[in-house]
């Protein structure tokens, strides 16, 4: 059972250190003592712990590349706003914490149904045809929310598509996304999301369904051969992951006054991508912690001004180059090894990822 | 004579495969595998013909032939992971045309590879679990919200898992990253993921491969254990005569794809065509 | 005429396209990696054309041949620095090592040329072609890209099939571990892809500017991801692919603003190769894929 209580105090520390991190925060808080800008960045490090938690569900325990999980955090993102904005001025409802989660299952449904929908074509494909499939998919959603309008006025919701001239209190106006959302997320929401997605992400691992997801990703002939019918647990980590990250955009989304369809770019998916390589692939807590420390640290770095992305890029750089240096890393096993968890990186897995054969 | 309308011009008529041999206990079984006129093309080269067999229900049945004979794309037409250009595969009675290998593997077949396949981030225990993926079920929502449905089940799935395990005293091991294990090991615990699934037939792919003779000993009494114990047929490709000849029953000889003989142990080995095969012809005069 | 001048404007962005995505399928096909920095290396060609022409006063031509050098030593650098000690890393790591290198160039020209957007100089002094009694007006940049592409794409088919270096590429790409048993080189084989790759990249920078005259640090992103997709459109690995992909993909752009939607014009272009990989899970011209059991 030595396994099994090396995953079980894994599981522990997790979630030991997110719910330790969100009472200091609140003591913080309460004490005033914390900073303005780390204040402010709190709810938008939920969103990113999420989107990179999930998107570490598809690529390191499912083992599929996907370059396009931003577009999951869009539709998220403007489904909430409008389905927020809708309540309020459709319904009066001025409870903001019901609007809130009511804005957070549209947000997963609608994500989640787009999962599904390019799931289906996408989990067909394999390795780089997979990736840049997804990329597409990511840039389409991108393209396609530029061209969506939405207003809420007595009659319900009106939509137009490339049609900026409906009446109503304007909610989506295309390439100008929301202005004025009422920003309605709160850090103990962001909170309580970041605890339900690491739940559902490492009991989904340590459980039937999971294990199919990673012999699949392990050898599919051999996991098809076993009778484990391999696109369907495909399937079930690729819309789980856009479930979550649609609420992450919901999330991101009411915490932001305005907020434009190209926030959620390419460039975006490959930073939640780095976010989760730069953790451990695989390795949920450091998605986690990589997330966090790479949201902050560009903040505080400020100070360096236009220096700030080149310092990020060169160390990124290092830390792959270094990291991969057959020396320095027996030295870093021999250091770390004995603390690692259960779902540690995989030093030898990953080339199924791009498909090197 | 007047014209006749003839329905079945275009009927081709083909022997039906018989000269099939099963041991005499499984004579009134329906057998396990049966193939029929069995055989697939690549890009015009004939890599398996007319290949016909019969596998009693627990029959120990060899596989051989030089390299490159096309034995592994028998166990490759057998499993779905190729579809055969003619011919029939007949799983327990039932046809696996048009089934995928998820499909056939519902069916009871189960194997081994001979490049092996495990799935080498996980633990022994959990490649274990994979070939009980089909037999210990509950639903991905039980395990996500850990209903009681998933603790009874991962318990009867680790029982079961270290159950098998013993079969080759492995329980010690069970913890430990498949991809680690010695490469005697991986073989058996490949042989342990497919008997987890409860197949009728199991197919093993050059399961003494890289073994010891003692190894190969040992494996050789397990495999007819397994076969007493759980009543299932196995057909098995080797390269180790010793094996072979020691606990298969029937042997099929294949040779350029096509089967060149069919036997028990001593006819096999004084057949004078297999001989040939294996040693070339002898120079006349 | 409208169509046929969208047309030809299409083939002249394809050919721009085409000569990127050749620069990505060459890597991918010999080293196995997406150097997503491909199209940064785009911009910083275009860039040192633009101060070559423009701050130092050197004829176009003269331009382009600085730019082409530096870049192809840059290429060559990066592959030196950040990509030779990955080589038996995983591709995951390969390629947000790539990604790094991509900010890094973008910054780099943040820091040296700024952020606001520089004209590029009309370099190609050639007059437009007027057809069809001057109902079709061809620009002088469109025909010299197009010729340009026809021209590389002879170059380079020959140096593929005739030269010894050539033949080492394709031996890499069939099979590293067999090329280097057999004596090839690899490390200078990749090396040499780098450089050829790279030396493409700045004459489609010279050459998207010269048609698109806009500057920027980013100018090299889109652009680059289009190409990429055009490498994977045509079957990623192929050299032909990458010449069919990259001009289909531009015409279908083009034609896809003029006729459909200005705003869909992205979106078309890449649902348009989503369906070509449903179809041909390995692109128009890729090799399939079959996995040895």
């Amino acid at each position: 059972m030595k396994a099994k209580r090396s995953k079980l105090i894994y599981n522990l520390v997790t979630f030991g250190v997110v719910i330790a991190a969100f009472v200091i925060m609140t003591i913080m808080i309460n004490n005033k003592t914390i900073s303005r800008s780390l204040k402010g960045q709190l709810i938008p490090i939920c969103s990113w712990i999420m989107m990179a938690v999930s998107l570490n569900l598809v690529v390191g325990i499912s083992g599929e590349l996907s370059l396009g999980h931003a577009g999951f955090m869009s539709l998220g993102a403007f489904t909430g706003i409008v389905v927020s904005g809708w309540l309020l001025n459709g319904f009066q409802m001025e409870d903001p914490t019901l609007r809130l989660v009511l804005a957070l299952v549209a947000g997963g449904v609608v994500a989640g149904v787009a999962g599904v929908l390019i799931g289906i074509p996408v989990l067909r494909l394999r390795g780089d045809y997979l990736a840049i499939v997804t990329l597409a998919f990511g840039e389409i959603i991108k393209n396609v929310m530029n061209c969506i309008y939405v207003s809420v006025d007595g009659t319900g919701l009106r939509f137009g598509f490339l049609n900026n001239t409906i009446p109503g209190i304007i909610l989506l106006n295309g390439p100008n996304g929301a202005k004025g959302v009422k920003t309605i997320s709160t850090f103990t929401a962001g909170f309580v999301l970041v605890l339900i997605t690491l739940v559902v992400v490492l009991n989904l691992v340590n459980s039937r369904a999971g294990r199919a997801i990673q012999a699949t990703r392990d050898n599919r002939i051999a996991a098809e051969s076993m009778g484990v019918p391999v696109t369907r647990y495909k399937m079930m980590a690729f819309v789980t992951a856009a479930v979550i990250a649609g609420m992450a955009g919901v999330l991101y989304g009411l915490n932001m006054a305005t907020l434009v369809p190209t926030k959620f770019s390419f460039n975006e998916s490959i930073n939640v991508l780095v976010f989760v390589v730069m953790g451990g692939i695989g390795n949920v807590l450091g998605s986690v912690i990589s997330a966090t420390a790479l949201t902050i640290l560009p903040e505080k770095l400020r100070f360096l001004q236009n220096y700030r992305m080149l310092i990020y890029a060169v160390v990124l750089i290092l830390v792959m180059v270094l990291g991969n240096n057959p020396t320095l890393k027996s030295w870093f096993r021999s250091l770390f090894g004995r603390f690692r968890g259960g779902r540690s990186a995989r030093e030898n897995g990953t080339e199924e990822v791009i498909g090197r054969e | 004579m007047s014209e006749v309308k003839k329905r079945h011009s275009d009927t081709r008529m083909v022997p039906y495969p018989s000269q099939a041999i099963v041991p005499e206990r499984d004579l009134n079984r329906q057998p396990v595998l049966e193939t029929r006129h069995l055989g697939i093309e690549f890009g015009g080269l004939k890599a398996v013909d007319d290949f016909n067999m019969i596998i009693g229900r627990t029959e120990i049945a060899g596989l051989i032939g030089p390299n490159g004979a096309g034995k592994t794309t028998v166990f490759n037409l057998l499993t779905k992971v190729y579809e055969p250009t003619t011919g029939t595969v007949l799983i327990n009675g039932r046809d696996t045309k048009g089934l995928s290998i998820v499909q056939t593997a519902h069916l009871g077949v189960a194997r081994t590879f001979q490049n092996i396949r495990l799935f080498s981030q996980m633990s022994v225990e959990e490649n274990v679990r994979i070939g009980l993926h089909n037999q210990i079920k509950y639903s991905m929502l039980s395990g996500v919200l850990r209903l009681p449905s998933y603790w009874k089940q991962e318990r009867r799935q680790h029982e079961e898992a270290m159950e098998l395990l013993s079969i080759f005293d492995m329980q010690d091991l069970a913890d430990v990253r498949a991809g680690s294990l010695p490469y005697g090991a991986q073989r058996r615990l490949e042989i342990l993921r497919a008997l987890a699934t409860n197949p009728s037939l199991l197919l093993l792919d050059e399961p003494a491969a890289g073994m010891n003779p003692h190894e190969t000993e040992e494996l050789m009494e397990n495999i007819a254990k397994i076969r007493d114990r759980f009543q299932i047929a196995i057909l098995l490709i080797e390269h180790d005569m010793s094996l072979v000849m020691g606990v298969c029953e029937g042997i099929c000889v294949l040779n350029f794809g096509r089967i060149i003989a069919k036997g028990t142990a001593d006819e096999i080995q004084r057949n004078p065509v297999v001989i040939e095969a294996y040693l070339g012809k002898r120079k006349e005069g | 005429m409208a169509f046929l001048s969208n047309l030809v404007n299409g083939i002249s962005l394809g050919s721009i396209y085409a000569m990127i995505a050749l620069g990505y399928t060459m890597v991918y096909g010999i080293a196995k990696m997406l150097n997503f920095a491909h199209g940064d290396v785009i911009m910083v060609g275009a860039y040192l054309a633009f101060c070559a022409a423009q701050y130092w006063g050197l004829p176009p031509l003269v331009s382009l041949l600085v730019a082409m050098a530096a870049c192809t030593v840059l290429g060559m650098t990066i592959e030196k620095l950040a990509y030779a000690p990955l080589r038996q890393a995983t591709s995951l790591a390969v390629l947000i090592t790539a990604i790094g290198m991509s900010y890094l160039l973008q910054n780099l020209a943040l820091l040296i040329w700024g952020a606001n957007p520089k004209v590029f100089p009309d370099l190609i002094s050639l007059d437009s072609l007027h057809l069809f009694g001057g109902e079709l007006v061809i620009k002088g940049a469109t025909v010299v890209t197009i010729a340009a592409n026809i021209v590389i794409m002879v170059v380079l088919t020959l140096f593929i099939n005739r030269t010894k270096m050539g033949k080492a590429m394709r031996c890499v790409s069939e099979d590293r571990g067999a090329a280097e048993l057999m004596g090839i080189n690899v490390n200078r084989t990749i090396s040499m892809t780098f450089a050829i790759g790279s030396c493409l990249a700045a004459v489609a920078g010279f050459l998207l500017c010269s048609s698109y005259p806009m500057l920027q640090p980013t100018t090299g992103s889109m652009p680059g991801i289009k190409a990429f997709t055009a490498a994977v459109f045509g079957g990623i690995g192929s050299i032909p692919g990458a010449m069919i992909g990259g001009i289909l993909l531009g015409v279908i752009e083009i034609l896809g603003k003029a006729y459909v939607s200005t705003e869909l014009g992205d979106a078309i272009v890449f649902a348009v190769l989503i369906i070509v990989l449903l179809v041909r899970p390995t692109g128009l011209l890729g090799k399939p894929m079959r996995e040895k059991v």
